[in-house]
């Protein structure tokens, strides 16, 4: 594990805590200030600025300048955005296209949906950078269908950057091409998925796709295309404006810049906090989160697809890292991160998670439309039904092993990560549903007067 | 099949819409609009019918079926009308956390209708839904566009209380952390409340 409380060099010590003074929330810094999302303020704060001059740099050496940042995609698997960039095969003469993933559906995860509410225009100058860079002249943001007021602003921004010509076939007076195509889904977690995005975006049943071809060869309608997730695409305005150097002096070797971690559940400030990588889930979970609300006992730290943490020293010590939380077991997926409460029956939760990867499968293949869509929801209703047997709690177990690793998508893996951890630090009380056909915590009203 | 020439087209009285949606693809794209007319469609009538998806398929020159099985593919177009007021309540595990359980068996007992169900005048329907993105300020429902947040059981009251009036209050949109803004815009809305704060209380 990367040492990361003690930086090699002192004399370019990294800043890993929220708390140290040379750190600033950034891409969050005008969210929730009313009239943000115009174009006025945001040209008044610097906006287009670095829209600007990266339209005006050779795009390898953009592509390069994000590859020394050391961003990853905050989509939530963490791969290097300038590597994704330089997959982009040489140009043919076809149309090329950079697409955002706005498409924000994993359970807990609500930061893009605050980029594009309250700083739309932002979204948008990450995207012609983006294009910039793999030269591609459209750019598609496809985000969800329940997210209307982000679509409506982001709508009212495209307009008003067209109109000032920062859009379109002169953008910003550099001659270069840049246009948008605003699309909305329709409620379905899998769109999220890049390649299922695609189809979706296309018109067709939002099934993945088989890989290779990836999408830098074959993505939307067949054209080279680079997909990101709205907060890379936002960090990318910061890195060409501050340098690559400003962003990858946050963080750690492994994980470099700045995350968004969206605490929920069991917590006593819910929010989307900002942080530089590598301060521990503690400072997060007690300083900026304010502390569980009670007793807790668990907690996920990148939405539910993820393999929960028990609530112990061990792994409140660890850094928000990518390398760090993998090592550990889990995943830093989307950063949001969920605290289970200790009376809250875990087979309960699972039940829970389980029934939206139930809801959410596309029905491709087998072992996702009959393993996560149909038995393991249904092995959990008759435990906490009170008429589970130990043979249940072993078949609950052999199921999630067999499904995971054999899916077409990950998505089915995510359903059984969370299942599995479950069983192993709280299997006592899958056993105590099965022994006394009632949960060791009974179901508790927890809704607000 | 017979009955369906009998409905006007959706789009007939509709050119500059339709246009305006088929001009958002490249030429070689014009499937994508699928999306788009469906969802025009939906909100307009509150749901999206047979003849509909034979309307759509026409203009897109697909088969009805390729259309049916978009539609049906996503949890946002129904076949059968929802109610004036579509109330959506996230279930997912954070919403849970927060009591949205019970919210919604109260949102069932208060409208009389169970989650897939419209009552018989076409007023209000229930929907459970997943995760809406907005876990950090959970429990959430949804009123056709709109979100309500942090809904307690005294918010619940004032939101079917005000659409049984028709005049649904502003959203709630809450915030939390960062997203709540920096601290002196935070100090000017304790000042000044946010919309919908005051219908909240
Ligand atoms: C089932 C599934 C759901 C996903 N949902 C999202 C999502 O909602 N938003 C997102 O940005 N990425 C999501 N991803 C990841 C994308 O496939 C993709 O990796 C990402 O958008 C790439 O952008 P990034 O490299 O900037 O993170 C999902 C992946 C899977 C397998
Ligand atoms: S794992 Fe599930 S969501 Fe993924 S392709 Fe298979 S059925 Fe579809
Ligand atoms: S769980 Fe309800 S909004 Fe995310």
């Amino acid at each position: 594990m990367n040492d990361v409380a003690t930086s090699a060099d002192p004399t370019q010590e990294r800043i890993t805590r929220r708390s140290d003074p040379r750190f600033e929330v950034t891409l969050y810094r005008h969210v929730g200030v009313p009239g943000a999302q115009r174009l006025a303020y945001y040209r008044e704060h610097g906006g287009y600025e670095a829209a600007a001059k990266a339209l005006r740099t050779d795009p390898g050496e953009l592509v390069r300048t994000v590859q020394e940042s050391g961003l990853r995609g905050r989509g939530g698997a963490g791969f290097p955005a300038g590597l994704k960039w330089s997959f982009m095969p040489p140009d043919d003469g076809r149309d090329r296209f950079i697409v955002c993933n706005a498409d924000e559906s994993e359970p807990g995860s609500c930061k893009d949906r605050y980029l594009m509410e309250d700083d739309p225009h932002q979204l948008i100058e990450g995207m012609m950078i983006a294009g910039h860079a793999i030269g591609a002249t459209r750019g598609v943001i496809y985000v969800r269908g329940e997210y209307y007021l982000a679509y409506e602003r982001l709508r009212d921004a495209i307009d008003e950057a067209r109109a000032e010509g920062i859009l379109g076939p002169d953008a910003l007076g550099t001659g270069v091409a840049f246009d948008l195509i605003l699309h909305r889904g329709a409620g379905a977690y899998i769109c999220g998925e890049e390649t299922a995005l695609m189809n979706s975006f296309e018109g067709l049943r939002a099934n993945p796709r088989l890989k290779p071809p990836f999408p830098a060869q074959a993505g939307v309608y067949g054209r080279p295309t680079t997909i990101n997730n709205v907060t890379t695409l936002a960090s990318v305005v910061h890195i060409v404006r501050k340098g690559a150097d400003w962003f990858s002096r946050m963080g750690t070797d492994d994980s470099k810049g700045i995350h968004h971690l969206q605490l929920s559940g069991a917590i006593r400030k819910p929010g989307v906090y900002e942080i530089p990588m590598g301060i521990p889930y503690r400072e997060a979970i007690y300083e900026l989160g304010g502390g569980p609300d009670g007793p807790a006992k668990a907690f996920i730290p990148g939405g539910t697809s993820c393999p929960l943490f028990p609530f112990d020293d061990a792994h409140l010590d660890l850094p928000v890292e990518y390398a760090a939380v993998a090592k550990a077991g889990s995943m830093l997926g989307t950063g949001a991160l969920i605290v289970i409460p200790e009376d809250q029956c875990i087979v309960d939760a699972m039940y829970n998670v389980t029934r939206f990867y139930a809801h959410e499968s596309c029905g491709k293949c087998t072992p996702c439309r009959e393993g996560v869509a149909h038995w393991l929801p249904l092995l959990f209703r008759k435990l906490l039904e009170g008429q589970g047997t130990m043979e249940d709690v072993d078949l609950i177990e052999e199921l999630s092993g067999k499904i995971r690793g054999t899916a077409f998508c990950p998505l089915a893996d995510a359903c059984v990560w969370p299942v599995q951890t479950s069983l192993a630090h709280f299997r006592h009380e899958y056993e105590h549903l099965a022994r006394h056909q009632a949960p060791l915590h009974p179901r508790k009203d927890r809704w607000k007067a | 099949m017979i009955e369906l020439q009998s409905v006007p087209p959706f789009f007939e009285d509709k050119p500059e819409l339709l246009q305006e949606i088929l001009d958002r693809y490249p030429p070689y794209g014009r499937r994508s609009a699928v999306m788009p007319l469906l969802w025009e469609v939906q909100r307009a009538e509150r749901h999206v019918s047979e003849a509909r998806v034979v309307e759509i398929a026409e203009i897109l020159d697909l088969h009805p079926t390729e259309v049916k099985g978009v539609m049906s593919f996503y949890s946002t177009y129904h076949g059968e009308p929802v109610g004036r007021w579509h109330l959506q309540v996230c279930s997912t595990l954070p919403c849970a956390l927060a009591g949205s359980d019970a919210l919604c068996d109260h949102l069932v007992r208060e409208l009389g209708v169970v989650p897939g169900e419209t009552d018989p005048e076409g007023r209000f329907s229930l929907q459970k839904v997943e995760c809406l993105g907005s876990c950090t300020t959970a429990p959430v429902v949804q009123v056709n566009d709109a979100f309500y947040e942090r809904v307690t059981r005294s918010r619940a009251d004032a939101l079917i209380e005000a659409l049984r009036r028709d005049a649904p209050p502003e959203p709630w949109r809450e915030r939390g952390g960062d997203a709540a803004g920096p601290d002196d815009a935070a100090a000017e809305a304790d000042a000044a409340p946010r919309d919908g704060e005051g219908e909240a209380r």
